[in-house]
């Protein structure tokens, strides 16, 4: 196998090479390398490469461990020890992490190669990676699209082939949105699933880290290492920790599938209503009951989760005060004025405008209006999925009502971008575990392809049935085949562009 | 009771220690409003039968076993530090 060649396998592929030593650590750390030269400049997922650092542990790495040998990309938001963890702000443009996230203490261990830091809506607050302070990020199925984000620079690498898999956040859809945006797998784990320490908080009841990866499988290999209790986090759970990969392979006769109906909404791009009804059809001749289903809440999540998660967000990021870490503003007259210009100079708009509102709801005289009530209407939404999941296995809807948008098209109306995640955010809230999976294509007026992505949501710490059903219907159709443009001129310029 | 949607902005901004430029206060104050215009949805679904507490669905295992362990350095706590002194972070003088 050429070296070129091999950006374009997955995980599990390239452990096999490692493991049957036809390809070195170094072989794969450089073979990425080149590619990220090549594509990366267009795409713009990159904030940061640790090349030197990659090749010197993939000489010494054992290849017999469950990831020997394979690098994995991380968003700016998951501390490397020595190594930049921006979170794509000005405010942490010189930060060098000191201690390495659970997560990447955890893929260290079982010898991945940590390879490179993805770039990111600033502090993972975005749905397109717009909101990076460094530079945009690019769709790789269209150059003038958004990846999706918050871990659009995760999302787009993956699908770039520009790395075999990576972790992102998911606080409100941050992993799954991007995945359906780009064409790959992200998984959000439960709530407590994966450990929180060393990733850089946003919204702590609502953060998970998740894997984006090229196939149910590999999504089902990373959970199962980076999950499992931390002492270091008092939110992760003790429950032990399945092998998500050994029933990928049963099955799916007898599996119930609700349809939550407020899912099927006016409003979803006609194109990916189709394709999830495709997809539903699809279920249905794997032997899948198919349920109807309701959630009657649906309706409140979103302003719920603004709330709650400009609340969370507002506190947590008081600790950028220019003090300890991070940017400090010139010659201060006294401390007021060192937080406030260290604070306005140091982050953007959707970061400022997040800790005013965050601010405000819990603010004397407004808490109960806007923050207390927000948290007992998520009570309801998280009741509305214990009544659906004693009815049915898993549930299915579209990961977003629309294929990846332009640049800017939703830059100058908050709201409206926040209506991006109306179907990811209600997981996030209940705590439940949900994976965004590829379903099909839209084409655009321009005839450019945009993929389309479905969602699975599964019952708290029930991450193995969502990956067992994604499993089986990834196999059986051939969207997770399909490789960007980008990457098929780049493979073989002569042939043509198809559906 | 204060009405809802009768933000300030410049008076939070103010509470979150956080500089904004005159623009960035008139460009919130209406970006915000119609946030917490869309948020009086909130006010529809019937939340009487919800109770206060606590959420302790999200709340567990919260006691670890106290025993001791390695922790970062001082050395290591200071490394990013915008200033400091005598392993020591410097900030402008507090009190007079």
């Amino acid at each position: 196998m050429k070296l070129s060649d091999l950006p374009a396998l997955n995980v599990a592929e390239l452990r096999e090479l490692l493991r049957a030593r036809e390809v070195s650590g170094r072989e794969a750390v450089e073979a990425l390398r080149d590619r990220i030269a090549e594509t990366d400049p267009q795409i713009g997922a990159y904030l940061s490469l640790e090349v030197e650092d990659a090749l010197k542990e993939a000489e010494t790495v054992d290849l017999d461990l469950p990831l020997g040998g394979v690098p994995i990309a991380l968003k700016d938001i998951i501390s490397v020890a020595d190594q930049p963890s921006t979170c794509a702000s000005k405010i942490l443009r010189n930060y060098r992490a000191t201690y390495d996230a659970t997560v990447v203490e955890k893929l260290k261990s079982a010898g991945a190669i940590v390879f490179g830091k993805t770039n990111m809506d600033e502090f993972a607050m975005g749905s397109s990676t717009e909101n990076s302070s460094v530079k945009p990020t690019r769709n790789p199925w269209d150059l003038s699209r958004v990846p999706g984000g918050s871990s659009g620079g995760s999302a787009a690498a993956v699908a770039a082939d520009e790395a075999f898999a990576a972790l992102g956040t998911d606080t409100g859809g941050s992993v799954r949105q991007p995945a359906a945006l780009s064409g790959v797998v992200g998984l959000k784990p439960s709530y407590g699933r994966v450990s929180r320490f060393g990733l850089v908080a946003f919204a702590s009841s609502l953060d998970q880290a998740g894997p984006l990866t090229k196939t149910v499988r590999d999504a089902a290999l990373i959970l199962k290492l980076i999950a499992g209790p931390d002492a270091r986090d008092s939110t992760c759970r003790k429950e032990s920790v399945p092998d998500y990969t050994a029933d990928l392979d049963r099955d799916l006769r007898g599996i119930r599938l609700g349809v939550p109906k407020e899912y099927m909404i006016d409003g979803i791009d006609p194109q990916v209503r189709a394709a999830v009804s495709a997809a539903i059809a699809h279920f249905e001749s794997l032997g899948v009951e198919i349920v109807e289903v309701s959630l009657p809440h649906t309706e409140y999540a979103v302003a719920t989760y603004y709330m709650i998660a400009s609340a969370e967000a507002s506190a947590n990021l008081a600790r950028f005060d220019g003090v300890r870490y991070g940017h400090r503003a010139e010659n201060p007259r006294d401390l007021l004025d060192l937080y406030g210009r260290t604070r306005e100079e140091g982050f953007g708009p959707e970061v400022k405008r997040r800790v005013i509102l965050g601010t405000y709801v819990l603010s004397a005289g407004y808490y109960d209006e806007y923050y207390n009530r927000a948290q007992k209407v998520r009570k309801l939404i998280r009741q509305d999925f214990v009544a659906a999941f004693a009815k049915v296995d898993a549930l299915i809807s579209p990961t977003t009502p629309e294929v990846a948008f332009r640049f800017g098209a939703r830059l100058a109306d908050p709201l409206r971008m926040y209506l991006a995640d109306v179907f990811t955010i209600a997981a996030n809230l209940a705590g439940i575990c949900g994976i965004s999976v590829p379903c099909g294509f839209a084409k655009t007026d321009e005839g450019t392809e945009l993929p389309i992505g479905m969602q699975l949501l599964g019952k708290p710490f029930d991450e193995a049935r969502i990956l067992q059903i994604a499993h089986g219907y990834e196999q059986s159709t051939p969207w997770h085949r399909k490789r960007p443009p980008l990457t098929r001129k780049l493979q073989d310029s002569s042939s043509n562009i198809q559906t | 009771m204060p009405e809802p949607r009768e933000i300030d902005v410049a008076h939070v901004a103010r509470l979150a220690r956080l500089n904004l430029t005159a623009e960035e206060i008139e460009l919130f104050q209406k970006q915000l409003e119609r946030v917490l215009e869309y948020a009086e949805k909130l006010r529809e679904p019937d939340t009487s039968r919800v109770d206060d507490d606590i959420d302790r669905e999200t709340i567990f295992d919260i006691l670890r076993e106290d025993e001791p362990r390695d922790w970062f350095t001082a050395k290591e706590a200071l490394s990013n530090a915008p200033r400091q002194a005598n392993d020591l972070f410097v900030v402008p003088k507090v009190v007079e």
